[in-house]
């Protein structure tokens, strides 16, 4: 028989992850994602104190993407540009209500 | 439990090479890569791949997996034999980053113990501290529950083990509550409802990534939200005040004389709250009642000839 929990979370975005949160949450150490942070490749600011869900969820694809390819995290950051920019063309489509199929 | 035939979900054959491997875990990971590919199950087929490259991409747990596996089918029965994997040392919790909850009941107990929390028993001391994995998981929600906010029971995968140290994929519902103003693609995080810690150490979070069910009535950008409204020619041309129904409730709507199909509305603050609260866009739709009486067709007929209308003017006809 399953049990039930009642569980409140937060929202990311009101409170973001911090760089350690960040690594642990997506199975990295603080390196990996320091590496692509400075490199530009992670989030538009340079020096980002906290990281909100868009970034974890694009860190999580990048750090995907690096290790089922072996890519290069240049790389993998173009393919990440790339999902992400299909996504918000789709939600246009979307919005418009144009079928995206 | 069945047995799970890894070769044949990477279509290879035993004697593949660790280049042959990669090869082919690559090329079905760009087939079912969720972001892009097309096929129907691509989520549950990328499920099964990552599974079998965390098993034959790795040397030690090839290896005991290949002791094991000359013996069964894909689908036999099985349970593995005492101390089926004596010997080996496998390299602890880390599934190439894949959920554990993504993994079979097959893996589970093959190779699961040591996210269970449970050290291997290839000869280590005891466990070493270490905070329990993160987990993600999407949660699908309806676009009223981010309206209102609203309690929502999803069921989650993880693997447990029980006093004998025995490993299996267990299922528990949680009750999760979704907050007022959620977007598409955020996170709610819950913290302690990872991995349990090993050693003493601190569970890990679970990640739940928000998305939004399809809604015939509803599309969403960002807080906006948009809705296709039909109206009547009359209402269109004459203007008028209309009920609409939107995701928080009837809202009463003045349609602006001479409105033409695809007129968007917008109703400030009316899209998905938050600060600042997104805009309800209304999309008009003019829905012509069908000719399909007398009547209906003596009025059409007394249009034309009363009306000077030709919506085909600018194209020079």
């Amino acid at each position: 028989m399953p049990h039930t929990e009642i569980v409140t979370g937060v929202v990311l975005d009101e409170v973001a992850l911090d760089l350690d949160e960040l690594a642990q949450a997506c199975s990295v150490d603080t390196l990996w994602i320091v590496e692509r942070v400075e490199a530009g490749l992670l989030c538009q600011v340079a020096q980002p104190q906290r990281f909100s869900s868009a970034e974890l969820l694009r860190a999580r694809r990048m750090r995907a993407i690096e290790r089922d390819f072996d890519a290069n995290p240049e790389l993998a950051a173009l393919v990440v540009d790339l999902i992400e920019e299909v996504g918000r063309l789709k939600g246009r489509l979307r919005a418009a209500g144009i079928d995206e199929k | 439990m069945e047995f799970k035939d890894y070769y044949q979900v990477l279509g290879l054959d035993k004697s593949a090479s660790v280049d042959e491997i990669k090869k082919s875990y690559r090329k079905l990971a760009r087939k079912y890569h969720p972001d892009v590919s097309k096929e129907a199950d691509a989520e549950l087929r990328m499920k099964e791949v990552n599974e079998a490259y965390a098993v034959l991409g790795d040397l030690e747990k090839r290896a005991a997996y290949d002791q094991l596996g000359g013996r069964y089918r894909d689908g036999q029965e099985f349970q593995p034999p005492p101390n089926w994997d004596a010997g080996f040392e496998f390299s602890g919790a880390d599934f190439a980053g894949a959920d554990m909850g993504d993994f079979s009941d097959f893996f589970a107990n093959l190779f699961g113990r040591a996210a269970a929390g449970q050290a291997g028993r290839g000869g280590r001391a005891g466990p070493r501290p270490r905070r329990g994995e993160d987990h993600h998981a999407k949660i699908v929600i309806d676009l009223r529950d981010a309206y209102q906010g609203a309690p929502r029971t999803i069921t989650l995968r993880g693997a447990r083990a029980d006093a004998q140290g025995r490993v299996s994929m267990q299922e528990h519902n949680l009750t999760v509550q979704i907050p007022k103003g959620v977007k598409e693609g955020q996170h709610i995080r819950l913290a302690g409802q990872g991995s349990p810690g090993i050693g003493g150490s601190a569970a890990g979070d679970l990640f739940l990534e928000v998305h939004f069910k399809q809604d015939p009535h509803y599309r969403v950008d960002g807080r906006d939200v948009y809705e296709t409204l039909p109206v009547t020619p009359w209402e269109a041309a004459l203007g008028a005040s209309i009920e609409a129904p939107t995701p928080s409730g009837k809202v009463q709507v003045k349609i602006p004389a001479n409105s033409q199909g695809g007129r968007k509305l917008r109703l400030k603050g009316r899209g998905i709250p938050g600060e600042p609260a997104g805009d309800l866009y209304l999309l008009l739709e003019i829905v012509l009642p069908p000719a399909d009486t007398e009547q209906a067709r003596q009025l059409y007929e007394m249009m034309a000839r009363e009306m000077a209308f030709n919506p085909r003017l600018a194209m020079g006809v």
